[in-house]
């Protein structure tokens, strides 16, 4: 009799990570599993923290920029952005119109690059291997232009305090402007592909639900966010550069499941292309950068900024001395960390095989978690 | 020895004067000078929420500013956070800054239901470095507690779990203190 198996419920804990491919870099999961599904977890981080934030404490302002770069990997103009801008806040510093054009492009056009990441890997998550070559193709395609404006596939290194490094290479938006339509039309390939699949949409609807409380209380931003039903963008509640000038829509969810957060980023990639064309109609020649000193000290004071990155609000808060080449301190709001805290919440209650799916539609950046 | 101190002090303060007014003269040069904010009403709502507690409020560039002391943090967070035509439901950030005798840490709140923000903030000595945890009032505010506390040295108290989060177990010190130093990188491989 000591053979037939017990009927009641055996508490089992698995350990996913730190090396796991679903988790998109080095996070570790602790998942306690009652049967099928996931009763609590524990989630760890810390694996790829390497000090970012104290070795700013000693660079000068304009070697900073290197270091955001590698933050957020896979968005670094955007990364940059917050960071110019701040220090810039604090020097009152005005930047001249052109500049602040080339920036809005690339800082959207690696809002796409970003979002086709994302597309392509959430559906290696769940299986599906074709959406990840058509994303990659595009993006690949985006990856050539941000090398004919900055010389870096990544990690740019190219807004400058004041301005940008250099101006666009001849030619860049007359054929960004042809490559528009057919960028169009892959996002509509990519749409077909997945958005209305039958299986796609049994593993993401209603799966991993963030509540809109839940959301706002953990400080969730961005995509994540709206998908949860908050209509707030960082571009539209608090306009910085140009983006008053721009007409754009924010793509809003209800459900703030799974298959809410992917149709957000979809239609974001899509209001992206639309402020890209309007940024090539009113872009005018004229200087790319004010008049900054290579050496740039700042008065004492402090400024917080806040951007809308692909993953939602990135803010920065930097705090300087009178006359110091060196930053005091600066601290990075990062929206992936704030994302991922909210992790532990939306997978309890869910099955062991939709984790990979709900890990996929945060869509986090280890990089820009740890710092 | 002590006429020579005094000389060198000169000496130091002179240089530093010298070194501003460059500063100031660049700047003018530049045409880079303050920019103008427009005074925030929010700061009149504020002061009437807070006007039993001991807080400070002023405007900076654009952020209205509440300095608080940490005994009246958690009533202040509670105030800002629950009164209606306030409503700082959204946490921005939490940060701290090493000012060497003390430890200020700072709170970014904004409103999604008004387009207003504000700043908190609270300076404890870095002797007995610790405050009361604001998780209860805004739950995104664990991780953010428990770095500060990696990073820090800073205990919140209240806290549901101050485990390690950014440094390994067994970590020595604490790295965003202006009192640690980066150890020297050894030759060759392990440094």
């Amino acid at each position: 009799m000591d053979n037939i198996p017990s009927t009641e419920p055996v508490e089992f804990m698995l350990n996913v990570g730190p090396q796991h491919p679903a988790t998109h870099g080095v996070l570790r999961l602790l998942i306690d599993v009652d049967g099928e599904r996931i009763s609590q977890v524990e989630t760890h981080i810390g694996y790829l923290h390497r000090g970012t934030e104290k070795l700013c404490e000693g660079e000068t302002f304009s070697q900073i920029i290197s270091l955001f770069d590698r933050l957020d990997y896979v968005a670094n103009f955007n990364m940059e952005m917050s960071y110019v801008m701040a220090v810039e806040k604090i020097l009152g510093l005005d930047v001249p119109i052109r500049a602040e054009y080339i920036r809005v492009v690339t800082c959207e056009l690696n809002r796409i690059a970003s979002h086709l990441l994302f597309y392509g890997t959430l559906g290696l998550d769940i299986g599906a291997m074709t959406p990840v070559m058509y994303a990659f193709r595009e993006r690949e395609a985006l990856q050539a232009y941000f090398e004919s404006v900055s010389g870096a596939r990544m990690m740019h290194n190219f807004f400058r305090v004041g301005g940008v490094k250099e101006d666009l290479p001849e030619g860049f938006l007359e054929s960004l402007q042809s490559y528009l339509p057919k960028l169009k039309q892959a996002v509509q390939e990519c749409d077909q592909l997945l958005t209305l699949n039958d299986i796609f949409l049994e593993r993401t609807k209603g799966v991993g639900i963030l509540e809109k409380v839940d959301a706002v209380d953990f400080a969730v931003s961005g995509p994540n966010l709206r998908a949860s039903g908050v209509e707030h963008d960082i571009r539209r509640t608090e306009p910085y550069s140009i983006y008053p000038n721009l007409k754009f829509s924010i793509p809003t969810g209800t459900n703030g499941d799974s298959w809410d957060r992917y149709w957000v980023r979809m239609q974001e990639i899509q209001e992206s292309i639309f402020i890209i064309e309007q940024c090539i109609d009113q872009i005018e020649p004229g200087p790319i950068s004010g008049r900054t000193r290579t050496v740039i000290r700042p008065p004492k004071g402090e400024a917080y900024v806040r951007t809308e990155s692909p993953r939602g609000d990135f803010g920065v808060y930097l705090v300087t001395e009178e006359n110091k080449e060196q930053p005091y301190r600066i601290k990075m709001r990062s929206p992936s960390f704030c994302s991922l805290m909210a992790l532990e919440t939306m997978l309890q209650g869910e099955y062991l095989a939709d984790a990979v799916t709900i890990l996929g539609t945060l869509d986090f950046i280890m990089g820009e978690v740890d710092r | 020895m002590n006429g020579n101190e005094g000389a060198e002090d000169q000496k130091e303060q002179r240089r530093e004067e010298a070194l501003a007014r460059g500063a100031e003269r660049r700047r003018q040069r530049e045409g880079a000078t303050a920019k103008e904010y427009p005074p925030s009403p929010l700061i009149q709502s504020i002061v009437k929420t807070l006007r039993h507690l001991s807080v400070d409020t002023e405007q900076i560039m654009d952020e209205v500013i509440v300095r608080t002391d940490p005994e009246s943090l958690i009533e202040t967070c509670k105030l800002l956070r629950e009164t209606a035509e306030l409503e700082f439901t959204y946490l921005r950030c939490l940060s701290a800054v090493d000012y060497v005798e003390n430890i200020e840490v700072v709170y970014h709140l904004s409103s999604l239901e008004h387009p207003h923000k504000t700043v908190v903030k609270t300076q404890v000595p870095t002797e007995s470095a610790e405050l009361p945890s604001v998780v209860p009032i805004w739950r995104g505010a664990d991780w953010h507690e428990r770095e500060v506390h990696d990073l820090f040295g800073m205990a919140f108290t209240n806290h549901p779990n101050m485990s390690p989060l950014l440094l390994f177990d067994g970590f020595e010190g604490f790295p965003l203190r202006k009192s640690y130093k980066i150890p020297e990188q050894k030759e060759g491989l392990g440094g």
